[in-house]
């Protein structure tokens, strides 16, 4: 055991004192908070004003269309064939062609490009002509534009969970977004210092020092001490981060005085708006606010703790029995795919399936299975998970580490003392049984 | 005195692979013991029983008398023959490292290695990286954490390699002197003139096999052939059965010859014989060299 601890200070304290650690760590929330805030920034940024140009033969469109930011319309004169040919003349983005249309039977408008068209330009035109074209059926039908606008009600879902305790007001986006950041993290950790144990071992045996160490602690001890000061190293990033962030976004609620949208001040908050739309938006970050304070963040973070160190024990065993089985980092490939494609596969699929359906079978069982469980439990954790469940799917994590540190320990054992041999799975698999 | 190392009976087996067989010998205290053997013969799966890092097939090793247990560890100092540091660790750090995971405490461990680098020259360094080092003083260092702890058992695989000439001479002096202080070696090589050297006891493994043992006094005797070395000058012409002339060379009035004794003659009876027919300027037994007898060994069991 002391022996142990003394390589797993090593370990821990070469780490952290490195400056990429440090480097990192101050980084690292300023790279999450650009990786989230870059795509809004790209987004709102407007692309150059596109001209399209109409040719409008049946007349219901004339002027109607409404030029944007994006999209400017200019009406050109027909037929279509000199209209296409001064098109292939002029620099703009298309031409819009609207022939004589049946309203029941709207057909054969086309949009011609020199380039091809965007999705979000075509679904902009079709719902602009859609729109036009309805209110030229509702006009022939009799029914006044006015009178549908009142009839229109914009509705927005409070979601509120219940139970026992009482109502908590919860925002699937809110939940959802906390259950994806908690799955992306533990599936960067792993991969970030599953990678670490790896590239630790093979240091270890490029430089030739693993002979001189095993001849005074087991390769087991070896082994353990670096895993676990690995670990270390990760946990107290992830605090650092979790510090730098709140004092961060402690800065961001001052600055922003998000205190106005708590439960307590929102009516005050919104008795003092005018306009009936401020209201509404203050309304929505008051639920989005709420919604983030009703988490059962105790849980979070504790299930948090528990998976990032299972998923990590149970994956960096086997980085480092990967580590310990080839001479160099090139060598690793074959040996890194079985262990990437769960950890992936669980990802992806907690990004899709389970999002949507996060109590279905599929997040059931991943969520059992140790391999996947790590990442696709954070995800399933703030949409409420029955304890049974929770308690299982730990349990079947522990079982998974001890498993593959045994078979790690195994590997490693042997590994460590081979130099040169390039080795394959049949070979691995007879390190497992080996005496002594 | 009891010998501080007997290993008896040891077999081990990688699947198709023997690599120890039945190998059976003793080292003595105080002494420096020659492991000796051409590559792949078992040197380092035995040194890697003793040091514990693997476990016997059949067999077992006593130390002190007493069958190999977790804490004799600390009494045995090991230099692999595949030797390094941890290149981004200060050399003062690592080597306290490394002698605490051999139970020397910190402080302890930290005075030590002020002394051992006072008399290696390596004071200077103990902030540098060790990848600041030079192979040499890396060497050095490796040296140094091998025998911090000081081991009651040292064991050496191909201490020089990598050494210089100068430096290889104060490690050797610094082998010796452990010896002087009670320390037993196993030192285990290919250059055999330091076995000659340096070795009091001797042992060749080969193909697995223990395949000779013994001082390298008794030995060298073992594999005397009776043979001398003559010199001089006159005509030689040597008409005796006693002796057997085995090469001969003459320039002008000097001769060179290389003359083999029968079994139940003596040295003198030679030195008679040249005497009353030419003037001998050399004489002198031809004594095999550990070099010798170890290419005939391996070779001979190459043949057979």
């Amino acid at each position: 055991m002391d022996k142990i601890w003394l390589v797993f200070q090593r370990e821990y304290l070469v780490r952290v004192r490195k400056k990429s650690f440090i480097v990192m760590t101050i980084l690292g929330p300023l790279l999450m908070a650009l990786v989230m805030i870059v795509p809004i920034w790209l987004a709102t940024m407007s692309d150059d004003t596109k001209v399209v140009q109409v040719l409008d033969e049946s007349g219901y469109l004339k002027g109607k269309l409404t030029s944007t930011e994006e999209l400017k319309f200019i009406n050109v004169p027909g037929p279509v064939e000199t209209a296409k040919a001064a098109y292939l003349q002029s620099e703009d983005a298309a031409l819009l062609y609207i022939p004589q249309l049946d309203l029941e039977k709207p057909q054969g408008i086309q949009l011609f490009s020199q380039k091809s068209t965007s999705l979000s330009m075509k679904g902009n035109l079709e719902k602009q002509v859609r729109q036009e074209l309805e209110e030229v059926k509702f006009v022939n039908s009799g029914i006044d534009q006015q009178v549908l606008d009142k009839i229109k009600t914009p509705i927005s879902i409070r979601t509120v969970n219940l139970s026992a305790e009482g109502e908590k007001s919860s925002d699937v986006a809110v939940t959802t977004g906390v259950g994806f950041m908690g799955a992306f993290l533990v599936y960067l950790f792993i991969f970030i210092y599953g990678a670490q144990i790896m590239r630790g071992v093979i240091e270890e045996k490029t430089s030739r020092i693993l002979e001189v160490m095993v001849s005074s602690v087991k390769p087991f001890q070896l082994m353990a001490g670096k895993i676990l000061g690995i670990a270390a190293v990760g946990l107290t990033q992830f605090l650092l981060w979790i510090v730098l962030t709140s004092a961060i976004s402690a800065g961001v609620t001052s600055r922003f005085d998000l205190k106005r949208f708590s439960d307590e001040q929102i009516s005050q908050t919104t008795q003092g708006m005018e306009s009936e739309r401020d209201v509404q938006q203050a309304q929505e970050i008051h639920e989005l606010f709420s919604a983030t304070q009703n988490l059962n963040y105790p849980l979070l973070i504790g299930s948090f703790l528990f998976y990032f160190l299972g998923g990590y024990l149970l994956y960096g065993a086997l980085f480092g029995a990967v580590g310990a089985a080839v001479d160099s980092e090139t060598d690793s490939q074959q040996f890194m795919l079985p262990i990437t494609v769960p950890l992936i596969l669980s990802f992806i699929v907690a990004q899709t399936i389970i999002i949507k359906n996060p109590n279905g079978p599929v997040a059931f069982w991943m969520s059992m299975i140790p391999f996947t469980s790590p990442v696709v439990m954070m995800l399933r954790m703030p949409f409420g998970v029955p304890t049974w469940e929770l308690l299982l799917s730990m349990f079947l994590l522990m079982l998974g580490f001890i498993g593959t540190i045994w078979v790690a320990a195994r590997i490693y054992r042997v590994g460590i003392l081979m130099y040169g041999k390039k080795v394959n799975y049949r070979e691995l698999s007879k390190w497992l049984f080996y005496k002594g | 005195m009891q010998p501080i190392l007997q290993i008896q009976g040891v077999s081990k087996r990688y699947e198709a692979h023997q690599a120890l067989n039945q190998v059976s010998f003793e080292v003595p205290q105080g002494s420096i013991f020659g492991l000796l053997g051409p590559n792949g013969a078992g040197k380092t799966s035995l040194i890697r029983i003793i040091t514990q890092i693997t476990a016997p097939d059949e067999g077992q090793v006593l130390f002190e008398g007493q069958p190999l247990q977790p804490r004799h560890v600390q009494q045995i100092g090991y230099l692999p023959e595949e030797r390094g540091l941890y290149k981004k660790m200060k050399v003062g750090e690592q080597l306290v490292y490394l002698a605490r995971l051999r139970g020397l405490e910190k402080a302890d461990a930290t005075q030590r290695i002020k002394t051992w680098a006072e008399r290696l020259d390596l004071k200077t360094w103990l902030n540098k990286n060790v990848e600041d080092l030079s192979k040499g003083m890396q060497q050095k260092v490796q040296f140094i954490a091998t025998v911090l702890h000081e081991p009651k058992l040292l064991i050496l695989d191909e201490p020089f390699s990598g050494f210089d000439p100068v430096n290889a001479n104060i490690i050797r002096d610094e082998i010796l002197k452990l010896r002087d202080q009670g320390c037993t070696v196993i030192f285990s090589t290919h250059r055999m003139e330091s076995v000659e050297q340096m070795c009091d006891y001797i042992v060749m493994i080969n193909r697995s096999h223990k395949v000779m043992e013994g001082s390298v006094r008794e030995v060298k005797s073992r594999y005397r052939s009776h043979t001398y070395h003559v010199e001089g000058t006159g005509k030689l012409l040597i008409m005796s059965p006693d002796f057997k002339v085995l090469t001969q060379s003459q320039h002008g009035n000097e001769f060179k010859a290389e003359v083999q004794l029968e079994p139940q003659v003596g040295p003198n009876q030679l030195l008679r014989y040249l005497t009353e027919r030419v003037e001998v300027h050399g004489f002198q037994e031809k004594v095999p060299s550990i070099h010798d007898i170890f290419i005939q060994t391996v070779t001979q069991e190459a043949h057979g």
